[in-house]
């Protein structure tokens, strides 16, 4: 289980305006500012669970993964990780967890993969059997037999992140920290990377957290999410709620031959062509079947397009919402 | 214990696998051996009384110093450990159940230790077929031998847990630049990089022996050809030993701080 109760992070930054003059007025004297990165940040996560953390660049997201992962140090607050305070219990937590940094590589760039493999096989005294099995599985579901003989620096990115997280799984953590693992991959191995995900998830019951910008990440894997924005927790709930309360508006658009459309209670109109009418369906007043009926009495439809809210635009309209 | 020799293992590994380097850091290697053996010629053809050590000596010191270069390398030259401060790949590093401190100690210790291993033996067996009095001589007692051996370990020691001194500042200053240029002057001269420190003038030379830089290259290096012998030696070889614990101790409790307030760079 993991809890968080009121953490506090400030990060002290040096500041000067632009030019020579100011340049050389800060070899004697600095301005800093100081800026709150995590403001009483607190929430728990449950063993199994699958949490999406998402927030805007700079909201604070990989400085609470670090802080949860133990290489920073909150100014307040208190974590608890299966009973483990993360920066205090440094090396004991540490076995515990997997964290895989989707912009950095913790693979040796010049050695072929399985020579890292092994490195991380004896930092974390991984049983011979248990590394065997786990390095079995992994190769298949990851579909590394091909690629672990070959140095990091010949790989592509989707082949490479493939083998980060499975570096980071190579100790069977309880709990796995992805911070923005898709990010730079195509889609393919999007889709490879998401469904391992899944598995282990599912299968060993680790509690994954994932950061990330693609909102198709956190609504092929995560039930739960998490906003975070400007150092606060903003929403802690699941997606469908997430979706159902932030945006009961769909988008209707009909193309039509002949006929007018008036707009009433629930129907709104959006822009119109010839031709071509854009509708916005207040859900909440009249269902998407009832404005079609409605609407297709007073013309001949040639097509019809129904587009719900995605994800990215409820993240931008709660962004919006709380001013972030 | 099996972490860290693991992890000396793989930097070795991949330290194996710069032969260009290796190769180029050989020519240039040799180019300077001569050069210093011709430059010292002029000296002893001058005045050889005034010379505090035989010409043959200084052959062996000479050769030992450019075989072994890159074990008693004094400024922080590892750019990936470097930029994994700079640019945050340090923090795979602090999720490890391993201590920061000694994986660097280690990784350090390999790269040195890769590095030695493929230059030093062309070196070697070529200063020992060249004509005396340039060549190499055998050490001068087997005794001397193996003191040779320990004081060469040691110096390593104390030459790599300087470097790591280095590395930690860069948590600090977050540029490796002007803590660089600083030890590479210092340190040329006071460990016996360009004459060996008993060629220093009296008064002088007492102090610099007692440096942490006298306890790197300095003590191996002279105790192979006998120029180190006896109670002098003991007391430098104890020396070398207090100033790798100073050393080691000092970085660790100062790494142990710069953990504390280290902020991971770039997102």
């Amino acid at each position: 289980m993991i809890e968080l109760k009121q953490i506090n992070k400030t990060f002290k930054v040096a500041k000067r305006n632009a030019g020579f003059k100011e340049a050389a007025k800060a070899l004697f004297r600095r301005e800093y500012t100081y800026i709150e990165a995590l403001k009483d940040v607190s929430f728990t996560i449950n063993d199994g669970e699958m949490i999406g953390y998402i927030g805007p660049n700079g909201a604070g997201k990989s400085s609470s993964i670090k802080i949860m992962s133990g290489i920073l140090t909150p100014d307040s607050g208190e974590c608890r990780i299966n009973g483990l305070v993360p920066w205090k219990d440094r090396k004991e937590h540490s076995q515990q967890i997997g964290v895989v940094f989707g912009q950095r590589s913790q693979l040796w760039w010049d050695v072929p993969i399985i020579d890292s493999f092994e490195l991380i096989r004896d930092i974390y005294k991984v049983e011979e059997a248990e590394y065997k099995r786990n390095l079995d599985e992994l190769t298949e579901l990851l579909d590394l037999a091909e690629i672990v003989r070959t140095p990091a620096r010949q790989l592509s990115l989707g082949q490479r992140m493939r083998c980060e997280i499975a570096a980071s799984l190579l100790h069977s953590p309880k709990v796995l920290f992805l911070d923005e693992p898709t990010i730079g991959l195509d889609a393919v191995s999007k889709i490879a990377v998401r469904d391992f995900i899944k598995k282990i998830n599912r299968e060993s019951g680790t509690t994954v957290i994932l950061t990330t910008h693609d909102m198709n990440d956190i609504e092929a894997l995560t039930e739960r999410i998490l906003l975070i924005g400007k150092g606060q927790i903003l929403l802690d709930g699941s997606l469908d709620e997430l979706k159902k309360t932030n945006s009961p508006y769909k988008t209707l658009t009909l193309d039509y031959t002949a006929g007018g459309f008036a707009e009433t209670a629930g129907i709104s109109v959006l822009e119109k062509y010839d031709g071509r009418t854009v509708f916005r369906i207040d859900t909440s007043i009249i269902s998407v079947s009832e404005a079609i009926t409605l609407l297709s009495a007073h013309a001949e439809i040639k097509d019809v397009s129904v587009e719900g809210n995605s994800i990215d635009d409820v993240v931008v309209s709660l962004y919006k919402e709380f001013e972030i | 214990m099996k972490k860290y020799l693991s992890f000396f293992r793989i930097r070795f590994i991949a330290g194996l696998q710069y032969r260009a380097a290796a190769i180029g850091g050989l020519a240039t290697q040799f180019a300077w051996g001569f050069m210093y053996l011709l430059m010292f010629q002029a000296f002893y053809r001058s005045d050889p009384s005034s010379i505090p050590m035989p010409y043959e000596q200084l052959a062996s010191y000479i050769w030992l110093q450019q075989a072994f270069l890159v074990l008693f390398m004094t400024y922080a030259y590892d750019r990936e450990l470097i930029e994994s401060i700079k640019q945050g790949g340090i923090a795979y590093e602090m999720v490890r159940p391993a201590d920061l401190y000694f994986m660097w100690l280690t990784k350090d210790l390999a790269k040195r230790t890769a590095g030695a291993f493929l230059r030093c033996s062309p070196i070697l067996i070529v200063a020992a077929l060249l004509p005396a009095p340039f060549g190499m001589n055998l050490p001068a007692s087997p005794m001397a031998f193996i003191m040779f051996l320990l004081t060469l370990i040691l110096g390593t020691l104390c030459s790599a847990s300087f470097v790591i001194l280095q590395y930690i500042t860069v948590f600090y200053t977050m540029s490796d630049g002007g803590i660089r240029s600083i030890s590479i002057a210092l340190s040329e001269l006071l460990v016996g990089g360009l004459v060996p420190l008993t060629f220093f003038p009296d008064g002088i030379r007492q102090v610099v022996e007692l440096l942490p830089f006298a306890s790197m290259q300095n003590v191996p290096l002279r105790v192979y050809s006998g120029n180190l012998a006896g109670q002098e030696m003991v007391f430098a070889a104890l020396l070398q030993v207090f100033w790798c614990t100073v050393m080691i101790g000092g970085g660790y409790l100062l790494m142990g701080h710069a953990k504390k307030r280290v902020v991971v760079q770039g997102g």
